[in-house]
């Protein structure tokens, strides 16, 4: 063997040494490039990245702002208390936990039933309700036990409650869980998304909806520190909550509960305003619903009575039922008559208790007519053939322009979201409305029942109030507000909703004073003289009767048709007539006589405003009046 | 009188004063370290320290031709218990790893650490001065066996430990150059097409030949941490996120987020380099290279010097595996490769480590002495 080889191999191993010198700084340049690139040249990004990871910004849901009648009456107020919340996707199997759950607390069938519809309507990450209102015991007995619902919590809430359930329901609406399509619209905009994050109720009709953005307050913020499951460590900073604004209303709850109370079990709607602000003093639909059914997520029985009764309890008469005016009408008609030159307030006509226009005959409700009827007499007798002529002379367009001025047939701007439009009647509007041609063209003859608050005429009754409140004050018109104060809930600072007056259709004296002597005239010697025997204040008054015309798509019944068949009973007012404080419509449907139904409704919520006398109890039809 | 003096330095002799004071430094850093990644696991941990320094030192004061008559019994031995693991080995996370022996579960994989270097240094040096092509690929065989045993329990970390350690015997024997390119330049391709074609081969239905599902997602994972950022892409993107937020001179001792807040996962063990780079920064990971450069340094230092052709090889693959271990743990935790459970050494907790990694410094040692005692 070579000696050389030794020393060879000796060399060449040191070669082999030398490269896996070179080969370890390659490695490790390598591992310092990266670090060099992460700590250095990334840091910026990493460091943002670890500060998401350990700070988790969780949300303050503020207080809702309460809701006050004019006199301070909380109507709306929130409460705290204990829930039962599973977090579906920490949950394996729902069915099993809700099971179990069950046997140491209470859960209903109704209860199961909210949740699942809870569930379809949620994302799967939301904590959701199965059970509200625990009771300490309950309280108690899961906490114990709490180690065996991973997914389950106890969680301290604040609930929205309305402490005289059905009183002004349809007013103060109610809130319910934001559901998706709502959660959409928030999520649309940034400052909003982020103010409603740890909200989980929303306004969704009445006050409740139309103020949302001053009831719901400034979310508030707690920087919290958190582990990698998810668990608080520490807080670090807090922003606290701004609560939301208490609303101060311009209703007063005790006229409201008197209003209500003087439907008794019927079906219709009472508005009054306050003339010369547009403060609506009570707002009514009857029947009424319980607002407190829908704050936890209404069960689907509950909704199934709701939605499904004849009734429509549901339904905001006041701002989205439309009704043919009936004779109510008559007070503008001749307003309109005298405000265009029409028809001066002597010229009397002569009535023989019909009118025929081409091949028709329009009736009036007194065989044999009422004589010779001048203006003021015509609305003292609500005399149908005078407005027959009139609207006959006055013709469609016209009467549509000036009634359109007093507010009918458009939205009065009331503070409640979702007022109907009703219908003014006139040419355009049918050309709009109809898509044949034959039936787009306005025939003459459908203009006569137009003056008599019939024919296509549809108002809300809370225009018909609106519209009564303008004739009070004149013909200054102001925007219909609910709310009266808009009051800071830390500061107690209030911001008044100011009195907006829309427009002034400058009335002459003389003119109103007209319609004042005939409306005074209704209830001395006219159809409301009976409703209104006795009383000790001057009331300006119309009463109304209009007749139904189909069941509007209703089931048909026999044992309801009668009933529902009856014509709709109105009455608008206000008082007292020389210097009004109030002014009112009141709608009773299928009441029958507007005299006999809606009348005396209106003389109990006058006498209690006007006079602070409180009724005996709900109104009677007074079965022996007359139209 | 005892003399007392001389009965120390006689304990000392066998112990090389240059690789004690880098593994000393090592180990004071990680007691640091320790404190904060997991202040309760310290008293286990001392423990472990001593009984490895004190098999360090036995093994120290060993002669290397000892070491050289245990290579082939101790190789027999682990293929044996490797092939016990695939027959009766206990199952855990998925893996045969472990094999009861009644009253203690050891892990035979460790063992091949050290015994796959012995062995084929032992091999080459038995055929020293008549190398062949023929010798290189016996060598390759006796590498293969075990390693194939382990990459089927599997364990793609140990796998690739104890192939570098089997594979720096070889190129240190003098593995001809031409083969070493050709299969270093497959590995290249295959790394960049992997990379490249990275969306397709990762798609849920392509099975990857011969690997585990587990493994294919490890690497898809890596190319993607955010594919999954909650499964398995966690450990890297939360890893990645401590050692990119330490900067240049960290959060400071104990105040790293990542790791206190526990987004870190096996911080004490696998992931203690990212608990360095938060808490100490880019500074803390430089002067630990420096430590391991200096110990590589060192221990290829005494391998250059080594008399014979077994301590030689024994000495500089022991060596190249401390760089194995610390490149592959570094590139996991800073994102380049993938999680395959590789400890950083001397660092990551864990008593088999540690204690197969003093074993490795004690070889190095005995080799030295060797080297003086023949100087002498």
């Amino acid at each position: 063997m070579d000696l050389k080889a030794p020393e060879q191999q000796l060399s060449r191993f040191r070669a082999r040494v030398a490269a896996a010198g070179v080969f370890v700084l390659i490695g490790f340049g390598l591992v310092v490039a990266r670090f060099v690139y992460l700590q250095v040249v990334r840091y910026e990004y990493y460091a943002t990245r670890a500060e998401e990871n350990r700070i988790s910004l969780v949300p303050i849901a503020p207080n809702r702002g309460l809701i006050m009648d004019r006199n301070g009456l909380v109507l709306a107020r929130n409460y705290s208390a204990y829930t039962l919340e599973i977090t579906p996707s920490k949950v394996r199997n729902l069915e099993d936990t809700i099971d179990e759950l069950s046997t140491m607390i209470e859960i209903l069938p109704k209860d199961r039933k909210r949740f699942k519809k809870l569930l379809e309507e949620s994302k799967n990450f939301e904590s959701l309700p199965i059970r509200t209102r625990l009771s300490d015991v309950e309280v108690a007995r899961f906490i114990a036990q709490r180690y065996r619902f991973p997914g389950v919590d106890i969680k301290a809430r604040l609930f929205r409650q309305y402490p005289f359930t059905e009183f002004a329901a349809h007013a103060l609406g109610y809130i319910g869980r934001i559901n998706q399509k709502e959660m959409a619209r928030i999520e649309d905009d940034e400052e909003l998304a982020a103010n409603y994050r740890g909200t989980e109720h929303i306004g969704k009709t009445g006050l409740e909806q139309s103020y949302e953005k001053e009831l719901h307050g400034v979310t508030g913020f707690e920087q919290i520190e958190v582990d990698a499951s998810g668990r608080a460590v520490r807080s670090l900073a807090r922003t606290p909550p701004v609560p939301g604004n208490n609303l101060q209303l311009t209703i007063d709850a005790e006229l409201q509960r008197i209003a209500e109370e003087a439907f008794g079990n019927r079906r219709g709607s009472l508005v009054a305003i306050e003339p010369g602000s547009g403060g609506v003093l009570a707002l009514v639909s009857t029947p009424r619903f319980d607002p407190n059914l829908f704050v936890d997520g209404i069960t689907p029985d509950n909704w199934d009575v709701l939605n499904t009764s004849l009734d429509k309890p549901m339904v905001n008469r006041a701002l989205n039922g439309a009704y043919p005016p009936g004779s109510t009408f008559k007070p503008f008609m001749a307003l309109g008559a005298l405000v265009t030159g029409k028809r001066a307030a002597h010229v009397a006509i002569s009535d023989p208790g019909y009118f025929v226009f081409g091949n028709n005959t329009f009736r009036d409700d007194k065989v044999g007519g009422h004589g010779m009827v001048d203006m003021i007499k015509s609305i003292v007798v609500s005399c149908d053939t005078y407005y027959y002529t009139l609207a006959n002379e006055m013709g469609i367009d016209l009467i549509a322009e000036f009634m359109g001025k007093l507010g009918f047939g458009s939205r009065t701007g009331i503070d409640i979201e979702g007022e109907s439009i009703g219908v003014l009647p006139s040419q355009a509007w049918k050309k709009k409305r109809f898509k044949k041609p034959e039936q787009q063209k306005w025939y003459a003859g459908e203009t006569i029942s137009i003056g008599i608050g019939q024919g296509y005429n549809a108002y809300t009754p809370i225009q018909l109030a609106h519209a009564t409140a303008t004739l009070a004050a004149g013909g200054v018109m102001f925007r219909p507000h609910i709310v009266k104060y808009v009051i800071d809930a830390q500061t107690g600072a209030k911001r008044v909703i100011e009195p907006v007056p829309i427009a002034n259709l400058g009335f002459k004296p003389e003119h109103l004073d007209v319609i004042r002597k005939g409306m005074v005239g209704v209830n001395t010697g006219g159809t409301g003289a009976r409703a209104f025997a006795g009383v000790k204040y001057e009331v300006a008054g119309k009463t109304g009767t209009a007749q139904v015309y189909s069941l509007k798509g209703a089931k048909y019944k026999e044992s309801e048709v009668h009933e529902r068949m009856r014509d709709h009973a109105l009455y608008i007012a206000y008082a007292p007539a020389d210097k009004p404080r109030i002014a009112l419509a009141v709608l009773v449907e299928n009441g029958g006589f507007g005299a006999a139904a809606a009348a005396p409704i209106a003389r109990q919520v006058l006498d209690y405003y006007l006079m602070g006398i409180k009724p005996k109890g709900a109104v009677t039809d007074d079965v022996e009046a007359e139209e | 009188m005892i003399d007392v003096r001389g009965f120390v330095l006689k304990l000392v002799r066998p112990l090389d004063p240059a690789l004690l004071s880098i593994l000393a430094a090592i180990m004071g850093a990680t007691y640091l370290v320790m404190l904060s990644a997991s202040p309760e696991r310290m008293s286990a941990h001392i423990v472990n320290v001593t009984v490895s320094l004190l098999v360090m030192w036995l093994v120290a004061s060993q002669q290397p031709q000892r070491l050289q008559n245990l290579a082939l019994p101790l190789y027999i031995l682990g293929v044996l218990l490797l092939i016990a693991v695939a027959l009766f080995g206990d199952v855990s996370k998925g893996a045969r790893r472990w094999l009861n022996l009644g009253f203690v579960r050891i892990q035979p994989s460790e063992l091949l650490k050290i015994a796959m270097p012995l062995m084929l240094a032992w091999y080459f040096q038995k055929r020293e001065g008549a190398l062949k092509v023929r010798d290189f690929l016996f060598a390759v065989v006796l590498l293969a066996i075990p390693v194939g045993l382990i990459i089927k329990q599997p364990d793609l970390g140990t796998a690739i430990l104890v192939l570098g350690a089997g594979f720096f015997v070889i190129f240190f024997a003098g593995l001809s150059w031409w083969l070493i390119a050709p299969v270093a330049a497959v590995g290249v391709v295959a790394v960049a097409g992997v990379i490249f074609y990275q969306s397709q081969i990762c798609a849920p239905e392509v099975a990857w030949p011969g690997l585990h599902d587990y493994q294919k997602h490890r690497v898809c994972m890596l190319l993607d941490p955010s594919s999954d950022p909650r499964g398995k892409g966690f450990h890297t993107i939360q890893s990645t996120i401590a050692v990119g937020s330490g900067g240049l001179l960290g959060k400071g001792w104990r105040n790293g987020t990542q790791t206190h807040l526990d987004f870190l996962p096996e911080r004490h063990t696998d992931f203690i380099l990212a608990v360095i780079s938060e808490e100490f920064g880019l500074a803390g990971v430089m002067c630990l290279l420096i430590l391991y450069c200096l110990l590589i340094g060192r221990g290829l230092l005494i391998a250059t010097n080594a008399s014979t052709m077994f301590s030689r090889l024994l000495a500089g693959s022991i060596t190249m595996i401390f760089f194995t271990y610390a490149f592959v743990n570094m590139g996991m935790v800073s994102g380049i490769l993938p999680v395959v459970g590789v400890p950083l050494p001397m660092v990551s907790y864990g008593g088999t480590s540690l204690l197969t990694l003093c074993l490795g410094v004690g070889m190095l040692m005995s080799v030295k002495q060797q080297r003086r005692r023949v100087a002498r």
